[in-house]
């Protein structure tokens, strides 16, 4: 077996196994963990593609920022693991069918031309810089798809944002800016005085 | 005679021998490094103890200078102490998910023309996802050491770190475009070029010149990303003891240590790599070298002891304000000057 044959096994059974762990941890935060280590399996497999620049990313945004405030809201919830596998039972028959759906799916685009054609990529020589050649596709052909998209993530950001802002009364804000300028003579006044004698 | 050396030796090894050959790059970059690392906590409390008026160690050997070996002795003899409670594994996970971002890190850094142990055409990028793994450390020791001002110091840390990333990879940005390449080795070269440096004085093309705000914001983003005060407030131990530390003792704290100290030399490494010429000669008659790379670091290096001594901690809020609302739009709209200059007929780069 080739070296990197071997390489793919170890970090695919690695996603695996922690990708079983995300839904089959007890723990919350050892699930957000686990997450985690998919992402990172998954960015060595892109590596073995020679994707370098899609497995960097996957680690900088998912791991690096992502994942982060995953781990910082799943920390503070207070989870009752009790009452979360209640409904177990009741809600399994819409779980299998949402499962087998998107089994369908997947199976639907897997097996579709598209990826036929990608099955035998040419490979590329060996200084072929990937960030440039994506940059290159996604500024030129895709360019439209990509500002659009640059667009639905800019409007989710604001609506994310407005949902959660409010200006709350009851704090005094300090605007550094005014603290920063404030002179002595604005808040001291030096009063000379005559010393008194008795 | 070296040449005929490692041909012996790769015969030697066969087919492994490029994997020794790599493990031997790596032990000579992990010697100094560690070095380092120990003896800038030494010139941490000799340097903050001038400008305090105070001598800082002096007891152990020759004017202090064991002091640092002294201590990694103390800490490697101490029990590592488990609260009750603890995530047992996560809490040995911790301070290694905190050092080994630290150290892996180094591998894409060039220290010369030649000298590097991985020429990455995406080192910048490499550099950066690496990086944005250091929070991981101190979130999983705050939230597996069971306990209040651990966890707040990782809730603290999460924030922070995310924040000030993204002010640091916009300030990259900039960088990356007027040097044209993801690659360290491109980018200092990209600064050996230009006018003043064909009239001998490299120091006034480096990247600092024409790109100051941004060099100003990452090595302050910088060292509110390694948690260095007066950023500390993930440790601040007015408030929170020591933040994530608190539980820990012994080598498992010392993991912290190191971490931090790797950090912040790789901070100043990069500043110089960045804005500063990285291994280039400031003026034309001197020949460049490692030697330049070590003392733009040593200055940065000293900033950060510089940084401590003088300024109170910021308030958590202000840290916030100042990377949303300061740095941020600092780097972007910088951003769209070198964009506008790059593409002018005025352009200094192509």
């Amino acid at each position: 077996m080739e070296f990197q044959t071997v390489v793919f096994y170890l970090f695919g059974a690695i996603a695996v196994a922690a990708a079983l762990g995300v839904i089959l941890v007890r723990n919350p935060v050892h699930a957000a963990l686990c997450l985690v280590l998919v992402f990172f399996s998954s960015a060595a497999i892109w590596l073995l593609l020679e994707a370098e620049f899609l497995a960097i990313t996957l680690v900088l945004v998912y791991v690096g920022a992502v994942m982060v405030l995953f781990l910082f809201v799943v920390m503070m919830l207070d989870i009752n693991v009790d009452r979360l596998r209640e409904g177990f039972w009741s809600n399994l028959p819409l779980g299998l069918l949402v499962a087998a759906l998107l089994v369908v799916e997947m199976l639907l685009v897997l097996t579709g031309d598209f990826f036929r054609q990608a099955s035998s990529p040419p490979s590329l020589p060996v200084d072929a810089s990937n960030t440039e050649s994506i940059g290159r596709v996604l500024y030129t052909v895709y360019a439209y798809p990509f500002e659009l998209a640059a667009m639905i993530l800019l409007v989710a950001m604001v609506a994310a944002v407005s949902l959660t802002l409010r200006k709350r009364k009851d704090v005094r804000y300090l605007d550094p800016a005014e603290q920063v300028k404030v002179k002595a003579a604005d808040r001291l006044r030096v009063i000379s005085m005559p010393a008194e004698k008795e | 005679m070296m040449e005929s050396t490692w041909q012996t030796l790769a015969t030697w090894f066969g087919p492994a021998w490029p994997a020794i050959w790599v493990l031997l790059k790596i032990i000579v970059l992990l010697i100094p490094l560690m070095l380092a690392v120990a003896y800038l906590t030494f010139a941490e409390r000799k340097v903050i103890g001038y400008m305090q008026v105070r001598i800082g160690p002096n007891r152990v050997g020759p004017k202090g200078w064991l002091q640092p070996i002294a201590d990694a002795l103390k800490l490697l003899f101490k029990e590592v102490i488990f609260p009750t409670q603890a995530n047992k594994g996560l809490y040995v996970i911790g301070p290694i998910m905190a050092l080994t971002p630290a150290l892996l890190a180094w591998v894409a850094i060039p220290f010369g023309e030649n000298t590097w142990i991985a020429n990455l055409n995406a080192g910048v990028l490499f550099v950066l996802a690496v990086t944005s793994l250091e929070v991981y450390g101190v979130i999983i020791a705050g939230w597996a050491s069971n306990s209040k001002y651990p966890f707040l110091g990782a809730m603290r840390a999460s924030a922070q770190m995310v924040s000030y990333e993204v002010a640091m990879g916009f300030g990259l940005i900039s960088v990356l475009l007027v040097a044209g390449s993801l690659n360290f080795i491109d980018i200092v070269h990209s600064q050996a070029q230009g006018r003043f440096a064909e009239m001998g004085l490299g120091f006034l093309s480096w990247n600092w010149l024409p790109l100051l705000p941004l060099a100003v914001v990452y090595f302050i983003s910088g060292v509110a990303e390694t948690n260095r005060a007066p950023f500390d407030v993930v440790e601040g131990e007015s408030e929170i003891v020591a933040g994530h530390m608190v539980e820990y003792s012994g080598m498992a704290f010392a993991l912290f240590f190191l971490a931090e100290y790797a950090n912040m030399i790789l901070v100043s490494v990069l500043t110089s790599i960045f804005f500063f010429g990285g291994w280039l000669s400031p003026v034309g008659f001197l020949p460049d070298g490692l030697h330049w790379l070590l003392i733009k670091a040593a200055v940065f290096l000293f900033l950060f002891l510089w940084f401590r001594a003088t300024f109170p901690r910021f308030r958590y809020d202000h840290i916030m304000r100042l990377g949303w609302k300061v740095f941020v739009p600092i780097t972007l709209v910088w951003l769209f000057v070198v964009t506008v200059w790059l593409l002018s007929p005025l352009s200094i780069w192509r």
